[in-house]
């Protein structure tokens, strides 16, 4: 990541909020009984940032000297699929999704490979490794069954950290064998803080608006938070001055499509709009993404906050009743988006039927009028 | 790979464990019968076959955590011993290779040494020992039809010298022919009068202080897994000894450690959607539900929530119970919200976007309860 990786906490202490969280991680690290972990929250919220201070906090600064190795598994029907795994003399980090269908063979082989060999480091703090499994969420059904087992058997060497933005997709059985260690996204204050005080190290005097409205704009994302940071910094040196923080060209791209929808409803406006997706797509712009800052431009753009006369209110009464039923469908073609196997044709579903919507409520309204 | 796998927790310790450093859940797995706690009338039944030394086919049924495993290893300790055990008990594990192959090879090799009688134990007790071998198979439901079909012959097979049984959630997912062989035991989720004694006991033995409140939120979150409660109480005294000074443990905790979402943050979201909540009824002035809340702050409601990190089934789970055990709330517009509530269920199963989810639900409540 290249969002100021020099100042990426390291230590426990060195983490910004949460505090309560940090001490927590703390006493566990160093007591005996470290048991398997669970961390969840919404991305960018700090999780894995977390998980390396914790284990530097088991391990020692031994755990930051990393090797990257790839490694190759034989699916049952004897395809060899190629893993990247990072790992240190005490842990090793795996992105289990990455195996696709397969993935219950990697969890199933290298958690048993580890397992079952013992902690060469004769000086290590702890006798386990730490296997650290990012997007656990996306774990196979089949491979959170294998986890299962493997969790409860080989305590005495092996200790696994979960990390995911939910748990709603693991199963129970997971869950209740770990401690779960929930991660909220930061809210604004902290945020600054964070951001003031890389600012800091920076030599750099951050406005304070400049960093209120970064935060904001972050939606609790620290992440993204930094990497707007970064990219002002980079355009305008003083940060002062009124800020416009830039979309990326493709959330521009997004507001557009969403405005051509408003503006007309016909067949030949879906053409135009499809070419657009496609053009996102191509752009590796996950659907779903589209979907949602689409949704978070337009939507909101039909309020109108001070209605004085009837009418107004009417339309306002009407618009609540309309953006409900848009983001109805936007959640319902997201889903089917994701079973299906063309997220084109669910985006296209999706905007014939929000322009019908939208043309049935004109129509009313225009109606209505005459009444 | 295997589709059992033998079971090297329970049958044969083989990576020592630190006992302090055990988990509770096996720390104190009942022992002997007379340890399990709830489940009288089963528990009744098979006491009478340790006199008898007569034991049936079994098939033990009922949802996790309620003594299923632990009550069949009981009874084989009973009945064998310390020393027999090993060579009188198979126990397997469903795992995620359905061939029944390695299954019948292993039964086969196991039934086929005779089974000796030897009755003074090394512990000086006296043991029924009855002439056959007891094959455990935890989790049945989970084996394909076929490897069932193959079980059944397999069980004719060794009828003379062994005894099965059978462990599962659901019943029904056991073919008929297999379950008729069986004498059917149903587990219960424990009571909470049951829950709150075993968890006291544990909490005596550790030598750690728990508050009424704190088992009754055990007893809350955990629906009658004694597994769950049992786990969340080790996790909590983890957390609580380990701060300096230890910190007694807190309903919060226990909440925390289940991810369970705070009534508060669930009764806001409720009011949010025009629910009045119990705490309401309090007030003085009653809350101003003529002034509803429109799209918007339900939208900034359900991004607060998610930016908190709670995940969404859990949400939702409690948001349901909230709505539809609403005291006041009418029948019409709870049944609007159960649909939402359903329909968001499967999204979520099949992976859709959580706050998508909530947010589509909590409209729809919204406007079941505001319609007029
Ligand atoms: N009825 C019960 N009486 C006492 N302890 C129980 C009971 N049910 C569950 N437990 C506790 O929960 C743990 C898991 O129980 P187990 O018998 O494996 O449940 P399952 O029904 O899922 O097989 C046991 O180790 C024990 O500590
Ligand atoms: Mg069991």
């Amino acid at each position: 990541m290249l969002t100021y990786p020099q100042f990426r906490p390291k230590t426990l202490d060195d983490l910004h909020y949460h505090q309560g969280l940090s001490i927590r991680l703390k006493s566990l690290a160093a007591s005996a009984d470290f048991p398997h972990m669970l961390f969840y929250g919404p991305s960018g919220a700090g999780k894995k940032t977390r998980i390396s201070c914790t284990l530097r906090e088991l391990f020692g600064s031994g755990v930051e000297k990393l090797k990257i190795d790839q490694r190759v598994f034989i699916s049952p029907s004897k395809r060899k699929l190629e893993i990247n795994i990072v790992q240190s003399n005490f842990h090793i980090e795996i992105t289990p999704s990455e195996a696709g269908n397969y993935d219950r063979v990697v969890i199933q082989d290298l958690l048993k490979e580890i397992a079952q060999t013992q902690q060469v480091d004769l000086n290590a703090k702890h006798r386990f490794k730490v296997v650290v499994i990012n997007e656990a969420d996306s774990l196979s059904r089949d491979a959170q069954a294998a986890l299962r087992r493997t969790m409860e058997k080989y305590t005495s060497n092996m200790r696994i950290i979960l990390c995911a933005n939910s748990t709603s997709r693991l199963i129970a059985p997971i869950k209740s064998r770990c401690l779960l260690m929930r991660v909220a996204a930061p809210n604004l204050e902290e945020m600054q803080i964070v951001l003031e005080h890389v600012a800091k190290k920076l030599k750099f005097d951050l406005p304070e608006e400049a960093s209120q409205q970064i935060a904001e704009d972050s939606g609790g994302n620290m992440r993204k938070a930094l990497l707007v940071f970064e990219t002002l910094k980079m355009q305008s040196p003083d940060l002062s001055g009124p800020l416009t923080i830039a979309k990326p060209d493709w959330e521009m791209y997004c507001h557009k499509v969403a405005d051509l929808i408003v503006q007309e409803q016909s067949p030949a406006r879906v053409m135009e709009v499809r070419a657009k997706f496609y053009e996102l797509i191509s752009h590796c712009i996950p659907a779903t993404i589209i979907l949602k800052v689409k949704l978070s431009i337009w939507v909101p753009n039909k309020l109108t906050d001070n209605s004085q006369t009837v009418a107004e209110r009417v339309v306002e009464r009407v618009d609540e009743a309309l953006k409900a039923d848009v983001m109805h469908w936007a959640t319902i073609y997201e889903g089917r988006m994701r079973l299906g196997s063309k997220k084109v044709f669910h985006l296209e579903a999706w905007t014939v039927k929000v322009m019908s919507l939208y043309k049935n409520f004109m129509y009313n309204f225009d109606m209505a009028d005459f009444e | 790979m295997s589709f059992f796998q033998a079971k090297s927790t329970t049958t044969n310790v083989k990576h020592s464990v630190d006992p302090a450093h055990q988990p509770w859940v096996e720390k104190y797995r009942p022992k002997t019968m007379d340890d399990i706690s709830a489940q009288e009338h089963t528990i009744a039944v098979l006491q009478k076959t340790l006199v008898s030394t007569n034991l049936p086919h079994m098939l033990f049924y009922g949802p996790p955590g309620t003594g299923k495993t632990s009550t069949i290893l009981a009874l084989a300790r009973q009945l064998f011993g310390p020393d027999n055990f090993r060579n009188r008990v198979l126990e397997l594990n469903a795992s995620d290779e359905r061939g029944i192959a390695i299954v019948k090879e292993k039964i086969k090799s196991f039934a086929r040494q005779t089974p000796r009688a030897q009755a003074v134990a090394s512990d000086g007790n006296v043991y029924p020992c009855p002439p056959y071998k007891i094959i455990i198979l935890d989790e049945a439901d989970s084996m394909t039809q076929d490897a069932q079909g193959a079980l059944r012959r397999i069980m004719e097979t060794y009828a003379r010298i062994t005894r099965f049984c059978l462990v599962c959630n659901y019943v029904t997912r056991i073919i008929e022919p297999l379950a008729s062989r069986c004498s059917k035991f149903r587990f219960t989720p424990l009571d909470s009068t049951s829950t709150s004694s075993r968890l006291s006991h544990i909490a005596r033995e550790e030598n750690i202080d728990v508050s009424p409140e704190v088992i009754s939120t055990l007893i809350e979150t955990s629906g009658g897994d004694l597994r769950r409660s049992i786990t969340y109480l080790q996790s909590a005294s983890r957390l609580s000894s380990s701060t300096n000074p230890p910190v007694p443990i807190t309903p919060q905790d226990i909440q925390e450690i289940a991810g369970v979402v705070p009534t508060a943050v669930v009764n806001d979201f409720a009011r949010t959607l025009g629910v009045s909540v119990d705490e309401d009824m309090d007030m003085d002035d009653l809350p101003a539900n003529g002034k509803l809340k429109g799209f918007h702050s339900v939208q900034k409601k359900v991004k607060e929530i998610m930016r908190q990190g709670y995940s969404a089934s859990q949400i939702l789970s409690q948001l349901h119970d909230t709505i539809v055990l609403h005291p006041t709330l009418p029948a019409r517009q709870k049944a609007l919200s159960a649909l939402a509530f359903a329909e968001a269920d499967k999204a979520l199963c099949d992976g859709a976007d959580e706050e998508l989810w909530v947010l589509d639900v909590g409209l729809r409540i919204h406007k079941a309860i505001t319609a007029p």
